[in-house]
Formats: C-alpha cells, structure tokens, sequence
C-alpha cells in the first residue's frame, strides 16, 4: 500500500468508529477478525495483534 | 425442585416407581460373596451391569434411592450412546420416545446468525442426536435390568463402607433393615458427582470451576417449534447472557438460561424468580399460550477428574470420577461410555478371554475421553459464557460479523459429542500407516449399509473381525477362539467409508472401537493382534506369531 492508500483505511477506521458511537469496540474487533481472515496467514497475524499490544500505556505520557 | 404444594418426584408426566428393599428370601444372600458389586443404579451403573451381563458376568446392583434420579437432568443422548444401548439390546424404548435431532440454531440479540447440521450420513444408523428426559432413560435401562436374571439389584441399600483385602474389597452395606457386610472381587464405583466411595477412598476430583451457572428449567408448554437446539446469545430476555431452549417428549421444554455473575444463586431459584425468568425466555420466543413449570435445578460448569481411574478392585465410573460442563452435552454420553468400556473389560477378564491387564487399559481410555471433553468444553464455555470482557467482546464479534460472513459462525459451533479416539491406549494395536481414510485405530467404527441393514447388526458381541475376501475370512474362522468374520463385498459402502482394499481388514472391538486393521491382512496378523490387544500370551504352537511382552 502506498501511503495514501494507507491514510484511505486510516480514514475509514477513524470514520467507522465514530459511525459506531457506543459499540466501537466491537466495531474494531470485527475488523480485526475480518483483517485477520483476509491475510489467511494465522502467524502474522498473531504477529501482528502482538504489535498492536504494544505501547498502549504511551499514550498519556505522550 | 418443583413448584410449591409438589413433593420431589411429582412430576406433570412421569410416575416416578417406588423400589423396595430386599425382603423375604432375598435377604439370605446379601452377605455372600460376589464377583462384581455396582454402587449406584443411576444410568452409568446400569449400563456397567447390562454389559456385564451381555458378557455373561453377574453383579450386585446396590442404591440408596427408592426410585430413579429426580429431574430430566440430562437430555440429550448421542448416536454414540444409541450404540451402546443397542448393543444392550435396550434401544427400542429409547427410539419409540426420543426425539432425534440435527439441527441448531443460534440467535444474537434477536436475530438468527447461524443454522448449524450436525453431520448425519445415509450410512448412520442413528441421528446424531436424541433429546429423551433423563427418568426415561432411567426408566427404560431399569425395564433392560429388571429382566436380566445376572443382576441382583438391591434398592434404599446405602453404601457406608469400603475396605480393601488383598484379593477382594469389603462393603458395608445399610438398609431399612440391617446393616451388612459383603466381599466382591471387583467394584465399580458409579455413585454419582458425590461419590461417597471416593471420598471414602481418600480421593479428589482436580480441575477447574468455570464462570457461569445456569438455572435449568422445564415446563409442559404447546410451544411450537421442531426439535431444533436454540441458543440466545444476549437477549432481550437476559442483556448479557445466554440461554438455551430444547424440547423434550411430552411437550415438555426445557429452558436453560445464565445467571449473571452479581446474581444471588438462592434468589434465583426461588419459584416466583424462576417464573418470571422462563416468562421472559417465553415472551421473546414469541409464546403467548398456557405453561406448567415442571421441575427446575442450577448446574455450573466444572471440569474435574480423577487422577486414575483405578484404585486396586475398585473403579470410578461415570461422575464418580469426572465432572463436566453441560455444553456440549457429555455428562451422560460419556459416562454411558466409561460404564461400557469397563463392562466389556471386566467381563473379557472374568470369563477368560483377556489377560488381567487389559483392565489397566480403562483408566487411560477414559480419561483421555475426558480430557478431550475438558478441551472441547472449555472452548464451549468460554464461547456460552465468557469469563472476561476480551472474551465477550471478541464472542459478540463473531457472532455479529456471522450475519454476512459464514466464517465467524464456525466460532459459535457448539462442538457436539463424538466419540473420543484411543490411539494411544495400550489396548490397540498401532496404526497401519498404508491407510489414507477410513477410521483410524482407536476410533469409533463408522456405520454403513449392507443389505438393507447396518454393519453395525452384523458385529458380534466379541470382538469382530471385518474383511472383504472369503480366503482371509475362512482362516480366521478356522482359528482357535476365532473372533466374529463379516466378510464383506469389496465394492460395499463398508469398503468405501473404511477406505479398504480387498485385502484389508478391520479388527473391532466389542466397544465398536478399531482395535487393528491392516490394508493385507492375514490370519496370522489377526491371530497376533487378538492376542495382544486382550493380553494374552498365544498358544505355544502358535510358533509362527512374534509377541512382544
Ligand atoms: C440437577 C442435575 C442436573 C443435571 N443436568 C444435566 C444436563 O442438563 N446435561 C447433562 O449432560 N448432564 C446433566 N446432569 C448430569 C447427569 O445427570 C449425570 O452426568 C448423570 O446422571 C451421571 O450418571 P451416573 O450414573 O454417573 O451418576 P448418578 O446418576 O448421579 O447416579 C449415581 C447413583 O448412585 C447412588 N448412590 C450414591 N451414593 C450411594 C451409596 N453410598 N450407596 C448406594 N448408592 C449410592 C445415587 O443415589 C444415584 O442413583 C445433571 C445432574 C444433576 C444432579
């Protein structure tokens, strides 16, 4: 993906979670399911929900 | 528990029969010696008696009760169990009144997700499913043991002691009369999820209790609605929980529905509460007409076991020696399963036809059934009833997503009972790698047509050997102690779902588990694998044969 395309998905979360108002969090896991299923490779995405793990704690800080 | 101004027991369909205690002659014999004493005439012990019977082996059946369990508990009997109940010659009663079933639904705030088929070939004798009350199945395995002449059954006789001698195990028997002491040779401990024997023993049960309880609940309603399994995942009814509705004979439903965790269990199961709870489940089936509300009880889901199965003469069958959650209803099913896989054992044993050793083989068997259960349930309780917010948030994910992608149902699959595989038991012999398909060593035999029966009809009460050349099955036949020969034709539906050659053959249990099969098969081999697979040592002139020890 070039990087407009990566902002086109960006934008398309950012706009899906606030369409979702109060069931945004399941909004987000269905993605994630559906994401993960489109990239039929299990590891990477293990891999991949391992990174998103990462630094959530940051954000405050930041 | 039943309504209010009813006694335990006082069922809207069922007359429950009262049992009394040895009388008259019957007491001359209580303190003889016994081959074989069964604590517990609940549907396990039973099952262990019949089998042992069918072997040709008597036993002493001792309960505390007067009558059968109170409740239809569990109700959902498996195609597996079928098996066993018609290998006990008892499956007509069950197939008159059982309601088969195929099919589940599940529904996610209303709406319907997911359809699911239970897979039910042409070549199955049975449905997967059969939904029966639990004192039907009670009911019809007593009528099976109340003709059998090789049982001794002995009602209100309450177990109350366990002593081991080193040949033989003591009990100590009281009844409305006396108090008694006998000896068995060996006894199976079926006395239910309390087992007294077991505590007795010194033993626990270890594992893991799991979130979530459910009130149970039947009521006699018109309702409407196939035989059908229905699972509400957050309902109107219950915001946040789940429930699960299935019809019984006698147009009797039974509604099984969570408890939230701040929910107090004791509130819960008051009447009134009860009510109001299956009124709610009701108005969101969409059931506006007249109900009786039956017979209610809690259930929570536990996966428990025993270290072993065996302790010395004595062992633990059924929920004496496991517990498990409801989902995926195994409770029954399985202990049905343990009750025969020591039957046949013991019954091999004390007639002669196995080696003492093959007893030892029980425990792992089934515990390794249970264990499997444990995995599959516990993936089932976290889908019913998540632990946590991850896993709730990520079960309505897959159930909201299941709506226009099929693949998020599998996720809500309820993982029904199969049978479990023994590939690692010491009773069967290891694979022949040359196979690809068929039913591997260790697993249930699958059922085909032949003739306008079953393959299942043709087995014998021993084991059985299945072959596709008449060569191969005359020099089995011509064997000493041959096993039973079904020789079938090689272009047979048999042949086609055992995925065998001419040449192959199937050695089976008398638990229609694969003990050995071969893709070229001999009379040897089949001679050398019996031999084994029921630890005997071959007859000397049985040269030709290599036997490991
Ligand atoms: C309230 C309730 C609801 C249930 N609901 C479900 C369900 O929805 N689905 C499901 O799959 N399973 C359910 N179960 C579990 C299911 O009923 C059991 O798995 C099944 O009954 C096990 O059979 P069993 O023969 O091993 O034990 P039991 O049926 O418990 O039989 C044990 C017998 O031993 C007798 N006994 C005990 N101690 C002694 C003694 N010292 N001397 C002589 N006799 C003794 C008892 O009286 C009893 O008859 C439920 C159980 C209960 C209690």
């Amino acid at each position: 993906m070039t990087a407009a395309e990566v902002e086109t998905v960006y934008e398309a979360l950012a706009l899906g979670i606030d369409a979702a108002g109060g069931e945004s969090e399941l909004f987000l896991a269905k993605v994630a399911l559906l994401l993960a299923r489109e990239i039929g490779d299990p590891e990477r995405a293990v891999a991949l929900i391992e990174s998103a793990g990462r630094h959530l704690g940051d954000r405050a800080a930041a | 528990m039943r309504p209010q101004g009813r006694a335990p027991t006082e069922s809207l369909y069922f007359t429950y029969p009262h049992f009394d205690a040895p009388e008259g002659a019957a007491r001359e014999r209580l303190a003889a010696d016994t081959r074989v004493a069964i604590v517990g005439a609940g549907p396990v012990g039973m099952v262990a008696a019949l089998t042992l019977a069918r072997e040709g082996v008597a036993s002493v059946l001792l309960d505390n009760k007067a009558t059968f369990n109170d409740g239809s508990r569990a109700i959902c009997v498996s195609r597996s169990s079928f098996a066993i109940l018609e290998s006990l010659g008892a499956v007509a009663p069950f197939l008159d009144k059982a309601l088969g079933w195929t099919m589940g639904r599940s529904f996610f705030r209303g709406t319907q997700i997911l359809e699911f088929e239970m897979s039910d070939p042409a070549s199955e004798k049975y449905r997967p499913m059969y939904n029966l009350q639990q004192q039907y199945i009670e009911q019809y395995l007593w009528d099976a043991v109340a003709r059998e002449p090789l049982i001794e059954t002995r009602w209100q006789s309450e177990v109350t002691g366990i002593t081991d001698h080193p040949d033989a195990v003591e009990l100590t028997v009281t009844d409305p009369q006396a108090t008694y002491a006998f000896r068995a040779d060996w006894v199976l401990a079926c006395d239910g999820a309390r087992s007294p024997i077991r505590r007795m023993k010194g033993l626990r049960l270890k594992g893991e209790n799991y979130e979530g309880r459910y009130v149970i609940a039947d009521i006699r309603s018109g309702h409407d609605y196939p035989t059908i399994r229905r699972a509400l995942f957050d309902p109107a009814c219950r915001p946040g929980g789940t429930v699960l509705v299935h019809k019984q004979p006698d147009d009797i439903w039974r509604i099984d529905y969570q408890l939230a965790d701040d929910e107090d269990e004791a509130e819960a199961l008051q009447e009134a509460n009860v009510r109001a709870s299956v009124a709610a489940v009701l108005a969101d089936l969409g059931e506006t007409g007249p109900w009786d509300l039956e017979w209610w009880s809690v259930y929570s889901a536990n996966t428990l076991l025993l270290d072993e199965y065996r302790h010395g003469r004595t062992f633990f069958v059924g929920d004496s020696a496991h517990i498990v959650p409801i989902f995926g209803v195994r409770g029954l099913n399985n202990g049905l399963a343990d009750g025969q896989n020591i039957g046949w054992k013991l019954g091999h044993v004390l007639t002669g036809r196995a080696g003492e050793d093959l007893l030892d083989s029980y425990s792992p068997e089934r515990r390794g059934a249970t264990l499997d259960v444990f995995a599959n349930a516990s993936k089932s309780a976290r889908f019913m009833t998540p632990p946590t917010r991850g896993w709730t948030l990520m079960r309505d994910a897959a159930l909201s997503l299941a709506l226009d992608h099929p693949f998020a149902g599998g996720l809500a699959n309820p993982r029904q009972m199969t049978p479990f595989t023994y590939a690692e038991s010491p009773a069967v012999l290891p694979d022949d790698p040359a196979f690809t398909g068929g039913a591997g060593v260790g697993s249930a035999l699958p059922d085909a047509r032949v003739d306008g029966g079953f393959l299942s009809d043709r087995l014998g009460a021993g084991y059985t050997l299945i072959c596709f050349d008449e060569r191969l099955a005359e020099g089995v036949r011509s064997l000493p102690d041959a096993p039973d020969v079904v020789c079938l034709a090689p272009d047979s539906e048999a042949a086609t779902v055992l995925a065998a050659g001419p040449q192959a053959a199937y050695l089976v249990r008398p638990d229609r588990h694969v003990a050995a099969r071969w893709t070229t098969a001999s009379a040897e081999a089949v001679r050398d694998a019996l031999a084994r697979v029921t630890f005997q040592s071959l007859p000397d002139n049985a040269a030709a044969g290599t036997v490991e020890a």
